[in-house]
């Protein structure tokens, strides 16, 4: 079975098939034989990193999120899945505050990060955002070097020896598996780097605050095949260090990375679990529907 | 049966039109290259002869042979100077302000409108409130510290669009990032935003600070004197510059004058091409590195 392809075909006619939705052939995503996932068990004794409790969040008076209750584990992957739209990307930048930059936003209930409260009053956002990072969906180095580029949280930070900043600029290259790349141009533009480079580069730059959580907003989603395989290789290795949170279009992606799968429609959390029992046996309706191609 | 279209023969309409227009752009481009050209020669053939390093270096005189233009080129550099060091920082300033962490508010339109405006007033007007305000008001006489206030009023609206434009050139991606990675307001402002637009900003500065190289009438009104036979050498000494000295040999009687003032503006282009070029250069070598 070394040669099995990674997204698997299968038509068949489903047992669930009775919304009347379009009697196209069925695509389920198939889950990876070669990676090693989480179990449902493992899932279930990992130590909870965050967790989310009937919040709720509101653009002005609009409601984009309804009484979300969601546990992220710690060291694993969590993959958000939706149609677009859908509140996922929103619901992830909750986790940074990155939406108290729009005016007008406002979250109810609580998200706690090891039992503090993100939301209080008496959050820090700046420490908040060093211990959670965040990746864009699409790639933003600054237009400085590479060093410059990785070395800008620290810095900020208030490490100024060269020789320490340095240090972790190896690190983080290192982690994100860029470093054999970029090592002899360190003080190039960024913006001379591939795509795919340059999201490995946001990827070691948000590393190099060491925070705990990574946050990834769709990051593969503007890049070619083997950049994304790349990704998400990383991010395979990634999860023994850091937890992560990933939102994604690609059905295959939260299939091949994710250990836990949370799918979201119109605001609302309709479904979530480990990964495997999720695409292989949703329990609601619209999750089968969506997963399998049939909306969305 | 349809008739096909013979790819030779275009419709003779569009062709017609698409020369006429073709042709009307270039003249106009030709017309102001001439007009230009013409003026240049014009002024170099009257004052090449005149110019030398003793013009440069001597005062002005009564006597067109011994006259020189130094008091001017010393007066104006200390107001290009002092001009800089109030409406740079100010101007800057006041556009990162806006841009940066000024709410969206019907105040700040109303500040916006009113700055976009003051860049368009005359800037006799600017002269005029320089008098009252500086001159009289704040009792700093006819001195160069009077005439770079009055300029840095002149040249501030200026300052501050093109670096508002030039903030608001840098994507708001980087803003992001910056502060997704725990970045103050402070720091994403100083560390990313204005490193990434100094090249417009700093062009945008350079052509503000030539335009106030060349105001003779501000000057004039808050008490620039025609004729200075020393160098500024305190705030508060009295000054010249090269726009007014040009302006004062033209207006005179004898012809050797307006060859001085020919030579006059070959010194003032000279001084203005150089900042210019200056704007150039910056641009270049901070441009090259910024893409977006």
């Amino acid at each position: 079975m070394a040669s099995t392809p990674l997204v698997k075909k299968m038509i068949q006619p489903s047992d669930k098939a009775t919304s009347g939705f379009s009697k196209a052939p069925i695509v389920r995503p198939s889950i990876p034989s070669g990676k090693r996932m989480r179990t449902a068990d493992e899932l279930a004794q990992a130590t909870e990193k965050i967790s989310v409790r009937d919040m709720s969040f509101y653009y002005s008076e609009n409601r984009a999120l309804t009484d979300i209750s969601l546990s992220i584990p710690e060291c694993c992957v969590t993959a958000f899945i939706g149609p677009s739209g859908c509140g996922k990307s929103t619901f992830l930048r909750c986790f940074n505050r990155m939406n108290d930059m729009i005016e007008g936003t406002r979250v109810e209930g609580e998200i706690l990060l090891e039992g503090q409260e993100i939301y209080s009053s008496r959050t820090d956002i700046v420490t908040l955002r060093k211990r959670i990072g965040m990746v864009f969906q699409k790639s933003t180095p600054f237009p400085k070097s590479i060093f410059d580029n990785v070395s800008f949280g620290p810095k900020i930070a208030g490490i100024r020896k060269k020789k320490d900043l340095y240090e972790i600029v190896e690190r983080s290259l290192q982690r994100s598996a860029l470093w054999d790349e970029v090592k002899d141009r360190l003080n190039e533009s960024a913006l001379n780097l591939s795509g795919g480079q340059q999201q490995r580069l946001c990827i070691a730059r948000a590393l190099a605050n060491d925070p705990d959580i990574l946050l990834m907003d769709e990051p593969a989603s503007a890049l070619d095949p083997a950049s994304t395989a790349r990704i998400e290789d990383l991010i395979f290795e990634l999860k023994e260090q850091y937890t992560i949170v990933i939102v994604t279009h690609n059905m295959q992606q939260a299939a091949r990375v994710s250990d836990q799968a949370a799918f979201f429609y119109q605001g609302v959390l309709v479904e979530s679990g480990a990964t495997e029992a999720l695409f292989t046996n949703p329990q609601k309706q619209q999750t089968e529907d969506y997963i399998t191609g049939r909306f969305g | 049966m349809s008739t096909k279209l013979d790819i030779y023969t275009a419709k003779r309409r569009g062709r017609i039109t698409n020369l006429l227009f073709t042709s009307v752009c270039f003249l106009a481009t030709v017309t102001c290259v001439i007009v230009l050209f013409i003026l240049i020669w014009n002024i170099i053939l009257q004052g090449k002869s005149w110019l030398s390093w003793d013009f440069v270096d001597s005062f002005p005189s009564r006597f067109p042979h011994k006259a020189g233009i130094k008091s001017a080129l010393y007066g104006s550099i200390w107001l290009i100077g002092l001009t800089a060091l109030f409406s740079v920082p100010l101007g800057v300033g006041a556009a990162v302000y806006l841009e940066e962490y000024a709410p969206k508010s019907r105040w700040r339109k109303l500040i916006q409108l009113n700055i976009s405006n003051l860049a368009g007033v005359p800037s006799i007007v600017y002269g005029i409130l320089g008098l009252a305000l500086f001159v009289r008001a704040l009792a700093l006489e006819r001195s160069v510290l009077s005439g770079a206030l009055t300029l840095t009023l002149v040249v501030l609206p200026i300052i501050i669009l093109a670096s508002q434009e030039a903030l608001r050139s840098v994507p708001d991606s980087i803003r992001r990032s910056a502060y997704a990675l725990g970045a103050t307001r402070w720091q994403t402002v100083w560390y990313q935003v204005l490193p990434a637009s100094l090249p417009g900003i700093m062009t945008g500065v350079i052509l503000a600070l030539s335009r106030a190289l060349g105001e003779a009438a501000p000057l004039i009104v808050v008490g620039a004197m025609a004729y200075v036979p020393f160098v500024p050498e305190r705030l508060s000494d009295e000054f010249t510059s090269l726009p007014i000295q040009i302006f004062n040999w033209t207006s005179r009687p004898q012809e050797d004058f307006h060859h001085l003032a020919a030579a006059g503006i070959l010194v003032l282009l000279i001084v203005l091409v150089s900042m210019n070029a200056i704007a150039i250069f910056v641009r270049h070598k901070y441009g090259k590195k910024i893409r977006w």
